[in-house]
């Protein structure tokens, strides 16, 4: 396979992740700042934090803040390289320079409706929030679907797949460092119903909630949830399903082309950190130094993947 | 003017007949309504096509006349000989042109058209290309002027585009009319990927010792003719490389692959003659393969075409193709040429100069329609520009008759219309030469307008050729 054409695979898979959880995490904001007692700005502030494309927004004294400035910023900019709008307009230019090694499907679902965000301003937007979140996600699904109906399992596929869990891995970790100190044991004695906002809206970016409460049976403690996003690897957005999945795709890698590659070193080694450390060593280590380290060996990876494949 | 549908009585020609019969059983309502469903289907797939100089959307649709365009068998096997032999003609002259170069010693062809072209390329004197074939898909514009008399308006040797429309025009008339193709009267197109594969691999060079792997080479994916680029790989099944894919080493051509880097031994390039090497071509030119060029001359990969093809094709030469043919063949043509008037010629030019209002003016290097004269559509205004621009730099034009081109059926705002057409089969030259028994028909949709080509408001139409 072209090393083109590999890293265009790839980085369709990272752009479209990314647009997905971008649009989970405007679908978070939009729900917490609708609940009694939030704040919302803050509520906004943080969206803008964690989604990582919109530093000056999510400083405390940015100006003209406000939630349309955030939505316009992360669902329509087409400057920002990380818009739900350029997410899908890179993943289709990304798709169209590779039109051989995508299926029929798999175009189509990139095809469809991509120019549509084009034309819309922020106020639209904004009164269109739910549908637009909504329709965000069933393209991204819809690609996801036609993807796994439609491609050949060989090198493409699993490139394709390690981008999307790279970026998954990334956006569950950003999200966890711009939250952690809602997880911190000191803000667990009060247990008020703040607490109870902050803790459901970190399930609720990661679509967590539900989820959680089969897992855990009800009971919100940062130790539960800290446990769920990153060491669960039963749930598919956890920083441990995403690791595994990866490291199971470079074997994968390795069987077709006879041969082991650098980045597999990366990432079993995070495996196994995981499997062998349980959540109270972590918050004893430090829940922050943990996942700016994770959030540092996530970006190592994606570079030693292009560097073993030579793209 | 010929009416490719009715005769003068509007009675229906013969290789219209099931079309005629499908118009009536179908009625002008259902059709349009299947026209706008066939253009939702070509804008879902991605079958565009960019124009260069308007801006606006890159992504524009080349527009897709429902109504078929029908030769009959006997027409078909009249063309078809024409175009073999004519393909045929090309590639020996351009042999012969970067050889010994009889055709100019025997006075035949002016040495100073060829020498002095902006396509010769001196690089290439001496080169052998495997099987001696220069233009391996030679695309012929052709057009009827009346019911036994088809006429050749110009060759296109370099890369000629468009045979993508011509087999996904067939796969959206089949999938939308599958009735139609039931009764086995049309010949089938979509044999041409395999046909163009085998084409490639009888071209392999000389230091190719296994199997060849073949490779697309497109400029990328802002190219107007990226979707033919794409699609035509994706039935070969090769690889469709940039220009960054590839690299010289030791003397072979490799491309960058997750597995390392893997020998390439064809090229089919679907990029210009200077943009292939900035070290032997054009050395300021960020696109190309530095050091492909020798790595050619020397037998380690082929270019399909062959780099200089594109003397072949000038407007200029195209008047001598019917010398080639008897020169180098020793045959008749079978084809007509346009009577054409070379304005480097004196007489030609006066000729020119002075019946402005009647001809079609075109550029020698020109293509795509741009900068030409239709005298009987111009204003005053345009033609005194043109005598002018002529005056000035003669031997860069060259004239035609306005011709009358034939009209086919097209469903226009007023239900079935007449529009003029135009054909480009295309035909593939390696050990064997091979034409699909089709082509694209390009249709001037605008009333009474001569220009079909796509940047000037042209479409496209499905092609029929009738089995014997």
């Amino acid at each position: 396979m072209l090393s083109r054409t590999a890293e265009n695979l790839f980085w369709m898979g990272r752009y479209m992740e990314r647009a997905d959880a971008t649009a989970r995490l405007i679908e978070m904001g939009y729900r917490m700042a609708m609940l009694p007692g939030s704040n919302e700005q803050e509520e906004w502030r943080s969206v803008a934090a964690a989604s990582g494309s919109a530093p000056e927004l999510a400083h405390p004294d940015a100006r003209n803040f406000s939630a349309s400035a955030v939505v316009q910023r992360l669902l329509l900019d087409p400057d920002n390289a990380s818009s739900i709008r350029s997410c899908l307009t890179s993943a289709r230019a990304n798709g169209r320079a590779i039109r051989t090694a995508l299926t029929q499907d798999m175009w189509e679902a990139l095809n469809d409706g991509w120019r549509s965000l084009g034309q819309m301003d922020a106020d639209t937007a904004l009164k269109n929030l739910p549908s637009l979140l909504e329709w965000t996600k069933h393209r991204t699904a819809a690609f996801r679907g036609a993807s796994e109906i439609s491609l050949l399992r060989n090198d493409g596929y699993y490139f394709l797949r390690m981008g999307g869990l790279i970026e998954r891995a990334d956006m569950t970790l950003r999200l966890l460092d711009v939250k952690y100190y809602v997880l911190l044991p000191e803000t667990d004695v009060v247990g008020g119903g703040r607490d109870y906002h902050q803790w459901t809206s970190v399930l609720r970016a990661t679509s967590a909630l539900r989820a959680y409460h089969h897992v855990y049976k009800g009971d919100y403690t940062p130790w539960g949830i800290a446990d769920f996003l990153i060491l669960n690897s039963a749930f598919p957005r956890s920083v441990a399903y995403c690791y595994r999945s990866i490291s199971r795709f470079l074997d994968d890698l390795a069987e077709l082309y006879g041969e082991r590659g650098s980045p597999q070193a990366v990432a079993s080694q995070m495996v196994e950190q995981l499997d062998r450390t349980g959540i109270e060593e972590l918050f004893q280590h430090g829940l922050h130094e943990f996942v700016s380290q994770a959030i540092t060996t996530t970006r190592r990876l994606s570079f030693e993947i292009s560097k073993a494949y030579h793209f | 003017m010929y009416n490719e549908m009715f005769a003068d009585d509007r009675s229906v020609r013969g290789p219209y007949e099931k079309v005629a019969e499908w118009i009536n059983a179908t009625g002008v309502d259902l059709l349009n309504l299947r026209q706008s469903e066939a253009e939702a289907i070509f804008r879902k797939i991605g079958i565009t096509f960019a124009v260069y100089g308007e801006g606006a959307d890159p992504e524009r649709l080349i527009p897709f006349d429902l109504i078929p365009r029908v030769f009959g068998a006997a027409e078909w096997r009249k063309l078809s000989r024409g175009i073999k032999q004519r393909s045929r003609a090309l590639n020996a002259f351009l042999y012969d042109v970067y050889h010994r170069g009889e055709i100019m010693r025997a006075g035949v062809v002016p040495e100073e058209l060829v020498y002095q072209n902006e396509a010769f390329l001196p690089e290439m004197v001496g080169v052998d290309p495997p099987g001696k074939v220069y233009s391996h898909i030679v695309g012929v514009d052709i057009v009827r002027t009346d019911g036994d008399r088809f006429q050749v308006l110009e060759d296109n040797c370099r890369t000629p585009s468009g045979v993508s429309y011509m087999l996904e025009n067939r796969e959206i008339m089949m999938r939308m009319f599958p009735q139609l193709f039931q009764a086995g009267i049309v010949e089938a197109v979509d044999s041409y990927p395999s046909l163009l594969k085998k084409t490639l691999e009888e071209v392999a060079p000389i230091k190719c010792d296994d199997d060849p792997t073949m490779v697309l080479l497109t400029p990328g994916s802002l190219n107007s003719a990226y979707y033919e680029h794409s699609f035509l790989a994706d039935l070969m099944g090769i690889e469709l490389v940039e220009p960054q894919d590839l690299f010289v080493e030791n003397g072979l051509c490799w491309m960058r692959t997750t597995r390392g880097p893997q020998r390439v031994d064809v090229i089919y390039r679907r990029i210009d003659d200077t943009y292939i090497d900035p070290l032997a071509f054009k050395a300021d030119s960020l696109l190309g393969v530095p050091g492909i060029f020798d790595v050619y001359r020397s037998g380690g990969v082929t270019l399909c075409s062959a780099p200089g093809a594109g003397v072949a094709d000038d407007k200029a030469i195209y008047v001598f193709v019917p010398d080639m043919i008897k020169f180098y063949l020793g045959e008749k043509p079978i084809l007509e040429n346009v009577q054409t008037w070379r304005c480097a010629e004196p007489d030609h030019c006066k000729y020119v100069i002075d019946n402005l209002k009647d001809l079609v003016v075109k550029r020698v290097h020109g293509s795509g329609g741009y900068g030409m004269l239709i005298g009987p559509h111009a204003t005053k205004k345009e033609i005194e520009a043109f005598r002018a621009k002529i005056r000035a730099n003669p031997s860069e034009f060259i004239a035609q008759p306005t011709l009358d081109l034939s009209t086919a059926p097209i469903l226009g705002s007023e239900g079935v219309e007449e529009r003029h057409v135009d054909f480009r089969p295309y035909c593939l030259v390696g050990k064997d030469i091979r034409l699909t028994p089709g082509g694209l028909t390009r249709v001037a949709l605008k009333k009474g307008s001569l220009v079909v080509n796509s940047s000037q408001g042209g479409g496209v139409k499905d092609t029929w050729i009738l089995a014997e």
